[in-house]
């Protein structure tokens, strides 16, 4: 091959190709996507093609809907320990893989369910369960009490998990006075419980990561993705 | 192919030519020594974080109470150290000493690339350190945090650029094909590495146009950053090594522009089935089986040439590794392409086959080619013979024993996971427990790679400081039978 400028240009080009129909074309064609109403309410007027154009029903709450306060933070947690390595957070399809049938989500997800996300965590990996549904499957205090013990240490409530302890999230210390409310409640005889006279609580850190693992959720419907009974 | 049987980089016999490989070599000595020791460094650092990690997936209470060495953490690490700093650093020795070689062009200002090689394992230092404390930031194959990444990608530009003026100011007509690859590389490399941190890190691009960005980028580490290189070394010393010249110059053409054509598309593969427009999983699957092509051009190509001479092959401690790495390349790439077929996908995907895989590609293949390199380029830079063949023979068959004890365990117990999880009826935690003894394997398989590693860093050390025990030979260290060479 002497001809260099066609070994560059061909260089140039077949990274070009893929940048521009991968990258560029997927950030206009999905980049844009904003929050929508559950469902769409078709109107008089009618598009190019003769089917009547849909908007968003008036008054109606938007979807996704955005994250708030604890929960925000306990994102970060999630990412500084490494979480994606062995749970991922997306839903396939019923009938690929067995995703829906195993409760990890009542619908597929779709690109806008991520779209108010500034750090995607989709994952590759299900060395554990798939999480983006993990708040609809663990809720109120019970969920919250059973994610503390399992971040502790995962065999407390999970026999036979591999998932390391995180008990480095946690405080073990002796009881002064009171007992605090927020400490955690083994079952009886478990091996992990600290010594009497001694409790495991939360910290901050914890309480985050724990409030963010709650707000995972599918508990709404999309246009392109309604939840189907 | 007559353009290679007069150009090609064949060994010669002209002392003009010898003479002035001999200068080329001088020149860029220093910089390639450092780059070298630097890898082999990164190599032993990754393994010990690749023994935690392997032994914490299946004993999960081991290491834990530090939160510095949480899996997440560690796993991050490894792969960090192992792809920029064992493959990369590896990569600028051997890519940039055989690029100057080809293009005749003795590297000029090399205390710039010295200094931007020290900045770069600088910056890769911080990142490590900054994964272990935290800082990770979760995106795959983009770990190092935000505080490390413009140093490395400075760092990288500075390194980079001497295989573009090595290309430059080259003397003579012809281009080989190791020229081809390289120069590629050196351009890919820093274009999507510089588009994944902006689009990732820096300005977040909408949703999951951030995982497309991701997987076009990881996937083309592989693709277009250690592939290009390994197939240029190989095509490099396949021909040097056994005195005659590449099988077919048309063969290695389609095979480099199949490959620039269809590679880069092929990552979306990774999110077959994710929330992303299905035309995109489309188009990484068409690019994906394309695939191979390039890779049954290659194989018949590299197998052609070494056809008729496999003595030879056994006896150069070189050439056993290349040839192990290009048989490798060939049966991992058509895995691959069938991984990418939906059907088999639904069973891999978030699974164990997916890691089995990776080290496949990235071990089997790039890593045993890269020894070969540095088995190559050690005595012509040091004009010192190997020490010990023996270290030379352990070397081998700890690493190509404990690579296919690893990816035969990951590959068959990750089927058997992805199986078992599409079956609803069988509760995960039995799912989690039944892959634990294929774990265990891999945790022994790092022990021969750990073991083959020491062999490889001993001999590699010996040879540089304990200069006096290296005595001078009558030729090269061979394997096997004595003929021709003096083996100890």
């Amino acid at each position: 091959m002497k001809n260099l400028p066609l070994l560059f240009c061909g260089i140039f080009f077949a990274l070009a190709f893929s940048f521009t129909g991968l990258i560029l074309t997927s950030h206009i064609q999905i980049g844009s996507l904003t929050q929508t109403t559950e469902s769409l309410e078709a109107t008089d007027d009618l598009d190019e093609n003769g089917m009547p154009v849909m908007v968003m029903a008036e008054g109606e709450p938007l979807y996704p809907a955005m994250p708030v306060g604890l929960a925000q933070q306990g994102k970060d947690i999630y990412i500084s320990m490494g979480c994606i390595y062995c749970h991922s957070q997306q839903v396939r399809r019923n009938e690929f893989g067995a995703d829906i049938e195993r409760g990890w989500g009542p619908r597929q997800t779709v690109a806008r369910d991520y779209i108010l996300q500034e750090r995607v965590l989709l994952g590759t990996m299900r060395t554990g369960p798939d999480l983006a549904h993990l708040g609809g499957r663990y809720a109120g205090d019970a969920g919250r009490d059973w994610n503390h013990l399992h971040l502790y240490n995962p065999r407390i409530v999970s026999k036979g998990s591999t998932m390391p302890p995180f008990a480095f999230l946690y405080d073990v210390r002796q009881i002064v006075g009171k007992p605090s409310e927020e400490a955690l409640t083994f079952p009886p005889d478990s091996e992990y419980a600290p010594e009497t006279g001694y409790e495991v609580v939360p910290t901050r850190r914890a309480k985050a990561l724990v409030e963010y693992l709650l707000s995972l959720k599918i508990n709404y419907s999309l246009p392109e993705a309604p939840i189907l009974e | 192919m007559s353009a290679d049987q007069k150009q090609g980089p064949y060994s010669s016999n002209s002392e003009a030519v010898r003479l002035e490989l001999s200068q080329i070599d001088a020149s860029i000595r220093s910089a390639a020594l450092f780059f070298v020791i630097s890898a082999i460094t990164w190599l032993l650092i990754g393994t010990v974080f690749a023994l935690l990690v392997a032994v914490k997936a299946h004993q999960p209470n081991f290491a834990s109470t530090f939160e510095f060495l949480t899996f997440g953490r560690v796993r991050s690490a490894h792969l960090n150290a192992m792809a920029l700093g064992w493959a990369s650093n590896i990569i600028f020795a051997v890519g940039l000493w055989i690029m100057a070689r080809l293009c005749r062009a003795p590297i000029i200002h090399k205390g710039i690339l010295f200094i931007a090689g020290v900045f770069w394992n600088i910056g890769l230092t911080v990142g490590i350190f900054g994964i272990l404390r935290g800082d990770i930031t979760s995106v795959e194959w983009l770990e190092i945090p935000k505080y490390a990444t413009p140093l490395l990608a400075i760092s990288y530009a500075l390194i980079g650029v001497w295989g573009v003026m090595a290309f430059r100011f080259r003397k003579g007509d012809h281009v080989y094909v190791s020229q081809w690859y390289i120069l590629a590389a050196l351009f890919w490399f820093p274009w999507l590495y510089v588009v994944a941190q902006v689009m990732i890190i820096w300005l977040p691009a909408r949703g999951v146009v951030q995982s497309v960005t991701n997987w076009w980028f990881a996937h083309n580490v592989l693709g277009l950053w250690f592939t290009p290189m390994a197939l240029a070394t190989a095509y490099y010393l396949i021909p040097k090594v056994l005195g005659r010249p590449i099988y077919s110059y048309y063969l290695s053409v389609l095979g480099f522009w199949a490959l620039a054509i269809f590679y880069n598309w092929a990552g979306i593969h990774h999110l077959i089935g994710g929330p992303i427009p299905v035309w995109l999983i489309s188009a990484g699957i068409v690019a994906s089986v394309m695939m191979v092509i390039p890779v049954v051009v290659v194989g018949i190509n590299h197998h052609m040439s070494v056809v008729g001479l496999h003595k030879e092959v056994w006896r150069s401690p070189t050439l056993r590794f290349v040839v192990f790495g290009a048989i490798s390349y060939t049966l991992v790439s058509l895995i691959g392409s069938a991984m990418a077929l939906r059907t088999v996908s639904e069973i891999t995907h978030f699974t164990h086959f997916t890691v089995g895989h990776a080290h496949h590609g990235v071990y089997a293949f790039f890593t045993m080619i890269m020894f070969g390199g540095v088995y190559y380029m050690m005595p012509r830079l040091l004009k010192r013979e190997w020490p010990s063949s023996f270290l030379i023979k352990l070397h081998f068959w700890a690493c190509a024993l404990g690579i296919t004890i690893m990816v035969v365990a990951l590959q068959v117990g990750g089927w058997i996971q992805g199986l078992e999880m599409n079956n609803a009826e069988i509760p995960f935690l039995e799912v989690v427990q039944n892959t634990i003894p294929w774990l265990k394997a891999r945790s022994v398989s790092g022990l021969f790679l750990t073991m083959g590693h020491i062999a490889f860093a001993a001999n590699f050390f010996w040879m540089l400081f304990v200069a006096g025990a290296v005595r001078a030979k009558q030729g090269p260290t061979l394997l096997g039978s004595n003929e021709g060479g003096a083996v100890q």
